[in-house]
């Protein structure tokens, strides 16, 4: 490890890409990697797609500015391992991770997740309260209210949201259909809200309640001002999950420096910070046990009911559930 | 040698056309025309084809485009036909003339954010209107629907007519007019079978000119509504930019020549009905 340490130190330079500062509490990981190392970061693109994070790694092979490390939905980290872009790594925490959440050569592996929320702008509900379950979502209520944060064509939390959907109707993770359904009985109803809800100015005027994952779906993590009033719920049912994946650049022009991040992010620090940031970090589980998470974030995580049944679907799935909606999402 | 001087001095704009219109044009034709292993196909289109949300969104641009280029060219004749029959020079022409050349290039982000800012959910019109009792959202209407953003294309639309359509209604000579009239013509007669002949071509030329304009247009789309609008542009952006498919830049760049070619079409048919107008008006 102190090897380690002394080579990063020596390249001076990390390269992170599509990392926005209010994402999980990316701002504070950063800074505080930053100061502990010494260590310069070089943030490019930080609303940048998982798709341009991997478009990245390809083009800008070889360049100095060229990304260290990436944290990708599943279906890219799958993509980009089979084209063998990634250089396998694994963390000294590896046991920690649960098996089902990392691939066993260490290519890449799960780093944070949470799962699907109602955000409700009480400003815009008015008396109206926030929805608790799916079938809520149909009153009539809610006309012109529910809203997703984007196309699920383009934006991942939206296929989430149509997915988390289809698993609370009859649907299962290999069978987002009652989900596309369900967007589609809300349109005809009038209560879906066809704005793409991603940014904080939307957010306040145009959207009473946004489909999101709960950890960026907080006042907070919105950027919103204090007058805005807030709730987010996880709703009852089924919890529908996703985690992101972090992966090492097999061209990382600072490869020494790109370990030393994956070992900050899953050092119990690193962890805490995505913990307070309102994610469940991969190795929650573990910290749990051995009592080292910070309670107060812990605690304030949004209650999720059965936590055990929670879907969480595999890359294979979401081949099949993309495919589906890009067929028959209009 | 001034052959050679006149070479010379486009150099630097023929140097600007390579880098940013030619080598992306060569980049996505190529795209869509070879397969990841760089071998000759047209499996790409056939796959974009045969995609009934690809051509949801053909449809959906085209419906777009279709209302709000007729709609803009019908009002912005009407406008630009009432700024020509005020005196030259006089201060209505003056003020349309040049409104129109700061409108018609009012688009995308800032026009969105007006549109939200005026017609949103929260918008300044809206709530005046709910205070007068008309809810315009409860009846149906919404800024990010294709109603919405149409009426938001027609808001550029009908002052680039303005600007296409008053040269052409200039050109009108009034000695025609008077020619007619002296004849014995009924001032319905000489619109019937002068003024109309003589403008369509430039009319249908104009209005093509408007349908590539939407066509083509996107950031006021995608600030107004985001990539939840099923239009081609915001497909290409979801197959190239999105955090959703994967390896989908192949039907991105297939959907962009798909565009290609329709502009092209539409500007073969621009170039045939502007040689008809010439004809007459010089």
């Amino acid at each position: 490890m102190s090897a380690l340490i002394a080579a990063a130190k020596k390249e001076g330079t990390l390269n992170v890409i599509a990392l926005p500062t209010n994402w999980a509490n990316y701002g504070v990981e950063l800074t505080t990697f930053s100061k502990k190392y010494g260590i310069k970061i070089h943030s490019e693109n930080p609303s940048g797609s998982s798709a341009q994070e991997i478009q990245a790694i390809k083009t800008s092979r070889g360049r100095s500015s060229a990304p260290d490390v990436v944290d990708v939905g599943g279906p890219f980290a799958s993509a980009g391992a089979s084209a063998n872009l990634f250089a396998p790594y694994k963390v000294v925490t590896w046991a920690s991770i649960p098996a089902n959440q990392k691939v066993a050569n260490g290519s890449y592996y799960q780093d944070y997740g949470g799962f699907i929320s109602f955000g409700c702008n009480l400003n815009l509900l008015g008396s109206t309260p926030c929805p608790t379950t799916w079938a809520a979502l149909k009153s009539s209520a809610y006309k012109n209210d529910v809203a997703l944060n984007g196309s699920p064509l383009s934006a991942n939390a939206a296929l989430s949201g149509v997915w988390a959907a289809a698993v609370n109707n009859g649907g299962s993770a290999g069978n987002i259909k009652p989900g596309v359904a369900f967007f589609q009985a809300l349109e005809s109803s009038g209560n879906f809200n066809s704005t793409d809800c991603n940014a904080a100015s939307v957010i306040a005027t145009s959207c009473p309640i946004t489909i999101n994952w709960d950890y960026l779906n907080s006042a907070k993590a919105w950027g919103l001002s204090g007058s805005t009033k807030w709730k987010v719920v996880d709703p009852a049912g089924t919890p529908f999950g996703g985690f992101y994946n972090q992966a090492v650049s097999k061209y990382a022009s600072h490869p020494a420096a790109a370990r030393l991040w994956e070992e900050f992010l899953y050092s119990t620090t690193g962890q805490n910070i995505w913990l307070e940031g309102g994610a469940r970090p991969v190795e929650l589980g573990a910290m749990v046990k051995a009592g080292t998470e910070n309670k107060a974030a812990y605690k304030a995580l949004p209650a999720v009911a059965n936590l055990s049944k929670a879907v969480v679907p595999n890359t294979a799935q979401a081949t099949t559930a993309s495919t589906y909606v890009t067929n028959n999402w209009h | 040698m001034s052959g050679l001087g006149g070479w010379a001095g486009i150099l630097p704009f023929a140097a600007y056309v390579v880098v940013f219109l030619g080598i992306p044009l060569y980049v996505v034709v190529h795209g869509s025309l070879t397969t990841e292993s760089n071998q000759l196909t047209f499996d790409n289109f056939r796959q974009t084809w045969s995609s009934p949300a690809y051509r949801i969104a053909f449809k959906n641009s085209l419906i777009l485009s279709v209302w709000t280029s007729i709609v803009g060219a019908l009002f912005g004749t009407w406008l630009a036909a009432a700024v020509v029959a005020a005196k030259r020079g006089s201060l209505l022409h003056r003020f349309v003339q040049s409104s129109s050349g700061v409108l018609a290039y009012f688009a995308g982000v800032p026009l969105a954010f007006a549109f939200i800012a005026a017609l949103g959910l929260q918008g300044v019109v809206t709530v005046l209107l709910k205070h007068f009792g008309i809810d315009l959202y409860a009846h149906g209407f919404t800024i990010s629907s294709m109603t919405g953003v149409g009426l938001c294309y027609v808001y550029f639309q009908i002052p680039l007519m303005v600007i296409l359509i008053t040269p052409a209604l200039e050109g009108l000579r009034s000695e025609w007019q008077e020619a007619a009239l002296s004849l014995g013509a009924s001032k319905l007669r000489y619109l019937r079978h002068v003024a109309v002949p003589v403008l369509l071509p430039s009319f249908v030329g104009a209005t093509l000119i408007l349908f590539g304009n939407a066509f083509s247009a996107y950031a006021t789309a995608l600030a107004l509504v985001g990539s939840t609008l099923s239009i081609v542009p915001a497909q290409i952006d979801n197959a190239l930019n999105g955090n959703v498919l994967v390896g989908a830049d192949r039907a991105g760049l297939t959907l962009g020549t798909e565009m290609i070619i329709v502009v092209l079409i539409v500007m073969v048919g621009y170039l045939l009905v502007q040689r008809r107008a010439r004809r007459w008006l010089r």
